[in-house]
């Protein structure tokens, strides 16, 4: 092989790759090999479930439907369920590591943006992770929205609403992706064909150029321990980081079976088959949509209508504010440089603490993303605690304005605390700037000597 | 990396661990494939035996890089330099330039070039019309009708004596029944309380009043009735309506009342319809109120 291809040489490089080391780092790890256990499940499920919306009578193994008329695409779900030996491990696996895939992207992301990671030159790799993100969103919504079942029939209703609000082109696009009205005989197998084939193939080769970008760049790394903005400190790929790394996807493929094992996730057989004139109060989302379902229900009562055409409340619920977050987040890396005037290269890491501002318009952006997630269980939350839902929905869209201001002016204080005890005041770029002077960059990975204290904060200057 | 070849005892002693990790992965692997043989469906048996090997290879894995991987010190690797310098591109600008002159002396042809493959792009798009039909009267227009039967959801004829006071019964066109913009609900009244809105006095016979089922907020089934109250609420994010006030939105996020079902009763006393609802119902969008 080697003759072939001159692999020796390629691979003395690649295995000489240095990772910085830190719990921070990992997180985008839980996203991408939760990637592959939905990859992996998702297989296992594909060959068993049948997007079809041509009815049958239910005669399986779970008596409360049998002799119920439903949809293939239910009954074949319910089969998985119930007939298929670890059919119902399998999907539970698999609905986990969807929730947990979306989860850790937006740690890591919040990781990134408080860090300052997305800085020059990783702006396009925010970009390419920002749109990750989203496509995540979309296909985990796809996926639970295939069972046909009452839960996920009662989230597309909502979706197709949202979707004929938008001004002109509302009506347009509902008409197009349903195959005409709500509900239809084609959204379940366009659904399953975005939700197996073209949205993860589009992660598939997102991720690719996510790490490739990431190789080419090399991580970025906090201050300390000798970190520069010309260096890499950490561990070689191979085998220390391999065997670590390999090590984590196993812990997390642990952690989704045992959860798809003992916890019970989206039980359709309690919901029952989709008939659009049902409904059952109290149904949940997956918790990544939440603050979607919390800003339709906080929206006051507003619809607005110029010269005999009209913009709908779900508009300005549904899909103005995730416009205006994810327009945001896309920008982010170019508002930021423009209020810091800093353009400069930055291979050294932020410490939140270091950048109040950030870090308080960050706590603040995601204070309202978690009012907005308790705004959406607001009913279950009545009747759990015996609260008015008038009460709970004003106190909501209170906390919405009120509580980022809070929090954010909380995180900017707990910084500026932080800073002061770490005695007086150091720019982790400056230090490693200066720290960097001594260092030429020399050939191969050297060793560095210890440093007195590795960790952070950094040692001020003696 | 920095191991030596023979390795000191104190490792032998530390590999043990890492050792029983992998191994016990072994067992969980045959426990799993067992169990699946064996048991019926036990969905918890397997994702303990699953899980628990997955854990012990993860935690081998690790234990075994942390106890013989790890360098004393972090190594250290340059970065190097992300931007191409002056010379590299140069050398590249003059090899593209060769292929530039080229374009820019046959203008022409570029354009069209340009010109082919937009065009080419734009009409690849159009078959994509064919997902779905254009959007027209089906937004606005359900299948009641002038003479349309009430029928419940097994297609049966209702009865106004099968609403009573304070009753709710979900509806459909005859035929019809699982059309989702054409549900309605009926609603038994209490005598004289409601308040007619001009142009509908005849619309309830026998006092049964007929409303879309289909929230204006975001379409979900207006399914809760709090009949004391005469609320009707939403269980997706609670608009709630006012039956006696022509269903206006009196909380939530609705904006506009269900619109009512224009109805009247057969010799018999079976209902039906005698027209389309009083407005377009479901969720609004940009030109419901634009004729045709
Ligand atoms: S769909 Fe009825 S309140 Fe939103």
């Amino acid at each position: 092989m080697d003759e072939r291809f001159g692999l020796a040489l390629v691979g003395q490089s690649a295995i000489q790759k240095i990772f910085p080391n830190h719990w921070s780092f990992l997180l985008g790890e839980l996203a991408l090999y939760s990637f592959v256990v939905l990859v992996g499940t998702g297989i296992y499920l594909s060959l068993f479930f049948n997007a079809n919306t041509g009815e049958t009578t239910y005669a399986g193994s779970y008596q409360p439907l049998q002799g119920v008329r439903m949809s293939n695409a239910y009954a074949s779900a319910l089969d998985i369920s119930f007939e298929t030996k670890a059919g119902l491990l399998t999907r539970q696996v698999h609905h986990w590591a969807a929730l947990i895939f979306i989860g850790a992207i937006v740690v890591h992301l919040a990781r990134v943006f408080f860090t300052g990671a997305f800085r020059r030159p990783r702006e396009l790799n925010w970009v390419v992770g920002i749109t990750l993100f989203l496509l995540a969103i979309v296909n985990g919504f796809a996926g639970y929205s295939l069972l046909d079942d009452q839960l996920s029939g009662t989230g597309l209703r909502i979706g197709y609403s949202v979707l004929i609000s938008i001004p002109v082109v509302g009506t347009w696009l509902a008409s197009l992706i349903f195959g005409g009205e709500f509900p239809g005989t084609d959204i379940i197998p366009r659904l399953f064909v975005a939700h197996v084939l073209i949205v993860p193939l589009l992660i598939m080769v997102l991720i690719a150029i996510h790490l490739a970008i990431l190789v080419k760049h090399k991580h970025a790394h906090f201050p300390g321990a000798g970190a520069t903005d010309n260096n890499v400190v950490g561990e070689r790929l191979w085998p220390t980081y391999t065997f670590k790394a390999a090590g984590l996807f196993f812990l997390v493929f642990a952690v989704e079976v045992a959860l798809g094992g003992f916890a019970q996730v989206n039980p359709i057989w309690l919901y029952g088959p989709f008939a659009p004139q049902n409904v059952s109060s109290a149904s949940q989302p997956d918790w990544y949509m939440g603050w979607l379902e919390g800003a339709l229900r906080l929206m006051p009562p507003w619809e607005t209508r110029i010269a005999g055409f009209t913009i709908p409340n779900p508009f300005w619920a549904g899909v103005v504010p995730p416009g205006v977050l994810f327009g945001l987040l896309y920008a982010w890396p170019w508002i930021e440089a423009r209020f810091t005037k800093d353009h400069a290269e930055h291979h050294v890491l932020d410490r939140p603490r270091d950048r109040p501002v950030r870090t308080a318009l960050g706590v603040g952006v995601l204070t309202m993303a978690s009012v907005l997630g308790f705004a959406g269980s607001d009913d279950v939350l009545a009747v759990a605690f015996n609260l008015s839902i008038n009460g709970l929905v004003w106190t909501f869209r209170v906390l919405l304005f009120v509580g980022p201001l809070i929090t954010g002016a909380i995180a900017y204080k707990v910084c500026l605390e932080l800073q002061r005890r770490d005695g007086p005041l150091v720019d982790p770029v400056l230090v490693a700037q200066a720290s960097s002077n001594g260092e030429g960059g020399g050939g191969s990975p050297g060793k560095v000597p210890p440093s007195p204290e590795p960790a952070e904060p950094v040692p001020a200057d003696p | 990396m920095a191991e030596g070849s023979v390795p000191p005892p104190r490792r032998q002693r530390g590999e043990r661990f890492p050792a029983a990790l992998l191994a016990l992965a072994v067992l969980a692997a045959i426990g799993f494939a067992v169990t699946y043989l064996v048991t019926s469906n036990n969905t918890q048996l397997m994702g303990l035996f699953a899980s628990l090997g997955l854990l012990a290879i993860g935690a081998g894995m690790i234990v075994w890089a942390k106890r013989y991987m790890t360098p004393p010190h972090p190594e250290v690797e340059p970065r190097g330099r992300l931007a191409s310098t002056e010379d590299e591109v140069e050398a590249f600008t003059a090899d593209f330039e060769v292929g530039e002159f080229e374009m820019e002396r046959r203008g022409l042809l570029t354009k069209l070039l340009g010109a082919a493959i937009a065009a080419t792009g734009l009409a690849a798009l159009v078959p994509f019309l064919s997902l779905g039909p254009k959007p027209g009267e089906s937004f606005k227009k359900t299948k009641w009708t002038n003479g349309k039967y009430v029928v419940n959801e097994q297609n049966e004829r209702v009865h106004t004596n099968q609403v009573g006071t304070n009753a709710v019964l979900t509806v459909f066109p005859e035929n019809e029944v699982g059309n989702a913009l054409s549900q309605a609900l009926l609603i038994g009244l209490r005598p004289n309380e409601l308040q007619v809105v001009p142009g509908r006095e005849t619309w309830t016979p026998d006092n049964v009043a007929g409303f879309s089922k289909v929230c204006t907020h975001a379409g979900c089934p207006v399914g809760l009735y709090q009949a004391q109250l005469g609320y009707l609420i939403c269980p997706c994010h609670q608009s709630t309506f006012n039956v006696y006030n022509a269903c206006e939105p009196i909380f939530g996020p609705a904006a506009t009342p269900l619109p009512q079902l224009p109805m009247a009763v057969d010799t018999e006393g079976y209902l039906l319809s005698t027209g389309d609802f009083s407005d377009p119902p479901g969720p609004g969008f940009w030109d419901q109120d634009r004729p045709g």
